[in-house]
């Protein structure tokens, strides 16, 4: 018998064992729910799984009597807005400043408290400012997303940039390279597979912002309808939503490692499995 | 004849650790000087005081009779035992890399003809040392061997005066290690090299060099053994490489 930390899963049984946590996850809510519509047939905690389908078919195709728009789409489309917005400019923001601040020394003992110290204010602490600021339209809640990430990609990234082996900046010294073109063709090119990482890292704390802005104050959006049929213990609407969150997180961080991997084969060439 | 390296009573601290002390020194161009030493005695240091990465705590160091530049620059290259390729860069990519910021400061890149121009200098210097195969592979496709002398064709398309190599052959087995002996050579004597090599293999650095330089302490306190540094205890010509350039190098030093 080998030893367990040398046990490695077949391809069958990887999949097998990747499945074995859902398939028991929804056993357990299938059998919780029949339990208590068995008590009492209009229960609205756990509705049963047919419930949910059914709600989630009117979600996405039966348009909202009001705005004649499929809920489910506009909440996405308005969300992955907000989203896309507060992760791009977050992520700009963070290249720049993390290789100014893990290039240049200067910089470097000019900033870097100040952005420690910045990164150390709670997010949801300076919201109520961000809606006396910006009002309560789309701005605050792409600059919640923008506060709430941005400090840790510009640490990240600082970081990364200090890490290259100093080898390879002095090498590129030896080749005449000026401070800006070892920016450019040095450093830049290294981390923007880091920032990709970073970027995927902080995908979930994103959301957490996205949602509890919208939850705040919003007209549209996924975190809004959730918060808004809250107040009827609309579970069916509620629990096909979280999964709809949690697929498109998934499907995010996924896409973002494909791209990782076919712009910059160089820095997955070491990866396992492949 | 300028010596192309002069130091001149140079020391080098860090705190109160002497490393090198009372160091004078004066090659010549085109010598290739081999550097031994016990591990820690300052070798990999007196690379970097060359390259400029350190600059010295006493004394200075002239290159072709001027004060050495205070940073690394295109006439001096290196080598050193990692870490010397660029792994974002292909190979071709890596040596065009150069090229292409000497000739464009702002972009840092080269277009149409003048790219080609660069690129078949580029391919001119891989086929040199026998990667003219490997083009498009990216340096951590490459064994190691494969990887060094990508290093040093990197290095040498910029025509530099002066090779640093600091210990560059240590990772790789014996039978590459005679192929990578025989390249280093063959480039020295076509480049016009002025070669610093440091080696843990004192066969090697009698093999390949026209000058051996021993680093050790000069003098050694057991109750403060960092109050003193190392210099270099024996400075020996030799020549099994070439007996020829040897004569011509002993002949230009007394001139
Ligand atoms: N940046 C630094 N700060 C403080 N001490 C240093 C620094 N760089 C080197 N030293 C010290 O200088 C001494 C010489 O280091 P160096 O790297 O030159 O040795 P070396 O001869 O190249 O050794 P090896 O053969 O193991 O590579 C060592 O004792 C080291 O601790
Ligand atoms: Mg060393």
């Amino acid at each position: 018998m080998k030893r367990l930390i040398n046990q490695r899963p077949g391809p069958v049984s990887t999949a097998a064992l990747a499945l074995l946590p859902f398939v028991v996850l929804a056993l357990v809510y299938l059998l919780a729910s029949d339990a208590r519509l068995a008590e009492n047939p209009n229960d609205k905690l756990l509705p049963s799984f047919t419930t949910l389908a059914e709600s989630f078919v009117r979600l996405t195709s039966v348009p909202s009597q009001r705005t004649g728009e499929i809920l489910l789409w506009q909440d996405t489309g308005a969300s992955l807005r907000r989203l896309a917005q507060g992760v791009g400019i977050s992520a700009a923001i963070g290249l720049i400043l993390g290789v100014a601040l893990g290039a240049i020394p200067l910089i470097r003992s000019g900033f870097a408290p100040f952005v420690a110290v910045l990164s150390l204010i709670p997010p949801m602490a300076v919201l109520p400012v961000l809606f006396i600021v910006f009002g309560l339209g789309e701005v605050s809640k792409v600059v919640l997303i923008i506060v709430g990430i941005t400090p840790f990609i510009v640490r990240d990234l600082q970081q990364r940039v200090q890490e290259l082996p100093r080898e390879l900046i002095i090498k590129a010294q030896t080749l005449g390279a000026n401070s800006w073109q070892i920016v450019l063709r040095v450093i830049l090119p290294q981390v923007v597979p880091r920032l990709i990482d970073a970027v995927r890292l902080s995908l979930g704390t994103a959301w957490l912002f996205l949602i509890s802005a919208e939850a705040i104050a919003a007209t549209e959006g996924l975190g809004y309808r959730i918060f808004l049929v809250r107040r009827y213990l609309a579970m069916d609407v509620i629990l096909p939503y979280v999964v709809w969150i949690t697929i498109l997180a998934y499907l995010t961080d996924f896409l973002l490692k494909q791209i990782s991997r076919r712009a910059f084969p160089w820095y997955h060439n070491g990866e396992p499995g492949r | 004849m300028t010596p192309r390296i002069r130091f001149e009573n140079v020391w080098m601290t860090y705190g109160d650790q002497v490393v090198l002390e009372r160091l004078n020194l004066t090659v010549a161009p085109g010598e290739f000087c081999t550097i031994v030493g016990a591990s820690g005695c300052g070798k990999t240091t007196l690379l970097r005081l060359l390259l400029g990465e350190e600059t010295p705590s006493r004394g200075r160091i002239l290159l072709d009779g001027e004060p050495l530049p205070a940073e690394p620059g295109p006439d001096r290259g290196i080598v050193f035992q990692r870490y010397s390729v660029f792994p974002h860069l292909s190979v071709l990519g890596n040596v065009l890399l150069g090229l292409e910021l000497r000739a464009a400061p702002v972009t840092g890149r080269l277009f149409g003809g003048a790219r080609r121009n660069a690129r078949d200098e580029a391919v001119a210097m891989l086929e040199a040392v026998g990667l003219g195969q490997s083009l498009g592979k990216y340096p951590t496709q490459l064994s190691g061997g494969m990887q060094q002398r990508l290093a040093l064709a990197q290095s040498l398309v910029m025509h530099p005066r002066i090779l640093l190599l600091d210990e560059p052959f240590g990772a790789l087995d014996p039978g590459i290690r005679r192929d990578m002996h025989e390249l280093v050579l063959r480039l020295w004597r076509e480049n016009n090299l002025t070669v610093f090599m440091v080696t843990h293999d004192i066969r090697e650095g009698f093999y390949l060099g026209t000058r051996l330089l021993v680093f050790d302490k000069l003098r050694y306190d057991p109750d403060a053994p960092q109050a003193y540094g190392a210099g270099i205890t024996y400075d020996l010509p030799i020549g099994q490489a070439d007996p020829g350039t040897l004569a011509e190098v002993l002949a230009g030093g007394k001139r």
